[in-house]
């Protein structure tokens, strides 16, 4: 009989990760609503779009992306570290996926302060006197990008998380589905930028 | 009854925590299930409260007991409470907890520890409910939180839209939880078609829990965005579109309605052919119909919104999604009367729960189709025909075949039988209370009463009034239900682990169950609703 102690000892890998796929779903959700009103708006107001894309700063945008695409390598680097069982090099990998994860954000802070500086804001004069459209885009900037900036703060707790606890308890199963499940959140957060990228910085 | 292991009352698990603590502190599906209990089924008397008061101020022309905006602040934490702390969570959060590691041979949930933690989150979303009601002002947005007024209202929206956000995390972890159960620790002999009905229809109603809540939760992290920082993305003047606001709520809005309904029709599908010693009429049609609700379900939110501006075309295609919905809802139905057919009825409280369910959800089934279609809808569009039709559903529905599920598995869950002869006085009132209750406000709606007011028009008085009345009786017979099921815990007869009759796995077992609900490997058969053996036990 399969009982609650042979449960606790024994963890089965494919459940867990089983459960964060569905989890990761569920992300795609949310994420898909915020899409689903950059759709309807996109085509209200695409002139104002257009130009608002244009005062984004392009080169920050793409060096961001850049940033992240190597983290996720970085981190796809580090589940086969932990599965070819090298505790040191999943936990340098690890390290270097939280650093990349931290450029991002600083990248980010930094653009957003631009953006602040030059009077473009939630609720600020100058997009409220603005065309409307150009409020919209601005808000939905504001909106997306802040909540993948949120998933990209608890993607790098979850990581720094199982990397403490590689540090402390080396590679075992437990570590290693652990690992896995925060690349697997880590991906999703990097293939979201990668639409968030193109309908902010490049539309046409 | 229980074994030399003692039941899952007796045995605290993990077993390092005794006293409140191996409560507070337990992983244990079966604990999670009755903690559950204990806080949902208070929820609902406090709603069932709150839902009475504003009875008796409709029940009289004029301010009765209270003014407009107490009144408001009542129908929006009447619904926010009924929907979010009771509906949503009731029959998967306490049924499926209990029952769906049981229907499928498992010891526990897959994620045990997740399991508690859900319900912290739902106790922490109702405690931001309550505190939403003593701070600022109640809201007094309605359940449904529609911009602009959401945006604009004084009172303290803010906190009831994160506490229900926060029930939306909830009920969405939870759904995880049993989807990640259900493919990991099915017993490995236990092939997909030999699953019972409620654990399928939990099943289902999990994938819509996990797909539709985040949209909700975006919903209303946008309102919460927009009265922080006021970015205009619902505002009008500022380019903002406030009927995308409605699109969104509704896209999750809808499809929870049928995270209300499929468990409760599992309930059925469990109690029908128990008491009627028969198989199931038509396994495979009952579990296709709850898939094929849980995807047309999710496709058919825009009929709330025929009223709000939408072009003929979208209307018509929402108009006939929805009336797509009403076949497979008609196809359970009509095997559940199958079930029926030509079996042995052996008449309990349970049984009569389903039957005033397959009665009162086909009349809410059917106005529903009313509603749904494009030209009527017009006419009754927010009147009282729209809260007379989704309580049939949701209380006729949800809330009859809960009680059902109550009294069905009353003695699996706690080892004792309640009065059957009180149950059924209860039962009655309830039935005849609800009657009375909600069949005039489909005529006040009809005659165009609007719903949401706090005062109308002296002709439909009588029939305020006659609802009033239907109320207390209602509210009578729960309490008289709720009292009898209570009672029983002190000085019920010991149930037998199989009271009923049943076919399905936790008949199996000690009632209560142990606390690894099977003493040994249970014995999956080949089809869950095999009779033969009952038949020749009990006759």
């Amino acid at each position: 009989m399969k009982g609650r102690d042979t449960m606790e000892t024994h963890t089965d890998a494919a459940g867990i990760k089983l459960g964060m796929w569905i989890f990761l779903f569920s992300e795609i959700m949310l994420f898909g609503g915020l899409f689903v009103l950059y759709a309807v708006y996109l085509t209200t107001f695409t002139p104002d779009f257009v130009a608002g894309g244009k005062q984004l700063d392009l080169s920050a945008g793409a060096i961001n992306t850049i940033i992240l695409l190597i983290s996720s390598f970085t981190m796809a680097a580090s589940v086969t570290a932990m599965r070819r069982e090298t505790k040191k090099k999943a936990l340098v990998l690890l390290g270097l996926t939280l650093f990349f994860g931290a450029l991002f954000l600083f990248n980010k802070y930094v653009e957003w302060g631009h953006k602040i500086e030059a009077g473009i804001y939630p609720n600020s004069p100058s997009l409220a006197a603005g065309p409307p459209g150009a409020n919209i885009f601005f808000a939905l900037y504001y909106i997306i990008t802040g909540l993948h900036g949120l998933h990209v703060i608890i993607g790098m707790i979850v990581i720094g998380f199982g990397a403490a606890k590689v540090a402390m308890r080396g590679v075992s199963t437990r570590t290693h589905t652990l690992v896995e499940n925060s690349g697997l959140y880590w991906h999703l957060v990097d293939m979201i930028w990668i639409f968030v990228f193109p309908l902010f910085y490049l539309v046409i | 009854m229980s074994t030399h292991h003692g039941s899952f009352f007796e045995n605290p698990s993990p077993a390092r925590f005794t006293g409140v603590g191996s409560w507070l502190l337990t992983t244990d599906h079966k604990r999670i299930a009755i903690l559950y209990l204990y806080s949902i089924v208070s929820w609902f008397i406090l709603a069932m409260i709150m839902g009475i008061l504003i009875r008796v101020e409709l029940m009289f022309v004029g301010e009765t007991i209270m003014g407009s905006q107490t009144y408001n602040a009542l129908f929006t934490l009447h619904g926010v409470i009924m929907i979010f702390l009771f509906v949503i969570p009731g029959i998967p959060a306490i049924f499926g907890n209990f029952l769906l590691p049981i229907h499928i041979g498992a010891a526990d949930v897959f994620f045990p520890k997740l399991n508690l933690f859900s319900w912290y989150l739902y106790m922490a979303g109702g405690a931001l409910a309550i505190a939403s009601l003593f701070s600022n002002g109640p809201p007094d947005t309605g359940w449904t939180f529609y911009v602009p007024f959401s945006l604009s209202s004084q009172t303290n929206v803010s906190l009831t839209v994160t506490a229900a956000f926060i029930l939306g995390m909830s009920s969405m972890l939870t759904g995880i939880n049993f989807i990640t159960t259900v493919h990991r620790l099915k017993a490995p002999k236990m092939g997909w078609f030999k699953m019972p009905l409620f654990a399928w229809s939990v099943y289902a109603t999990s994938w819509v829990q996990v797909l539709a809540t985040p949209i909700i939760s975006l919903t209303f992290l946008l309102v919460l965005i927009e009265r922080f920082f006021g970015t205009g993305l619902f505002d009008p003047n500022r380019g903002g579109d406030p009927i995308l606001y409605q699109h969104l709520f509704w896209m999750y809005s809808h499809p929870a309605v049928y995270i209300m309904i499929l468990p409760a029709m599992g309930i059925i599908s469990e109690i029908i052919p128990v008491f009627s010693r028969k198989s199931i009429f038509g396994y495979k049609a009952i579990v296709i119909s709850s898939l094929a609700i849980a995807i047309a379900g999710s496709l058919v939110w825009a009929h709330h919104m025929y009223t709000s501006g939408m072009s003929d075309v979208a209307v018509f295609v929402f108009s006939l999604l929805t009336f797509v919905v009403a076949i497979p809802s008609a196809v359970k139905v009509f095997s559940w009367i199958a079930t029926m057919h030509k079996g042995s009825i052996l008449m309990t409280p349970p049984l009569f729960f389903a039957l005033c369910f397959i009665y009162l959800f086909s009349v809410g089934g059917l106005t529903g189709l009313v509603l749904g279609a494009a030209g009527p809808n017009i006419h009754v569009h927010d009147t009282h025909f729209v809260v007379a039709h989704f309580h049939f559903v949701m209380f006729g529905g949800t809330g009859f075949a809960f009680f059902g599920g109550l009294h069905f598995w009353w003695p699996k869950i706690f080892g004792r039988m309640y009065r059957f002869k009180t149950a059924y006085i209860s039962a009655v009132l309830i039935a005849v209370g609800f009657v009375f209750h909600y069949i005039p406000m489909f005529i006040l709606g009809l005659s165009g009463m609007p719903r949401r007011y706090h005062d109308y028009l002296p002709r439909f008085e009588t029939g305020n009034f006659l609802a009033g009345i239907g109320g207390f009786v209602m509210v009578a017979g729960i309490s008289l239900m709720f009292f009898n099921l209570f009672v029983s815990l002190k000085n019920g007869e010991k149930a037998a682990a199989d009271p009923w009759g049943g076919t399905t796995l936790e008949w199996s077992t000690a009632s209560p169950p142990p606390v690894h609900n099977f003493e040994s490997k249970p014995e999956i058969k080949s089809y869950p609703y095999d009779f033969s053996d009952v038949y020749k036990k009990f006759n």
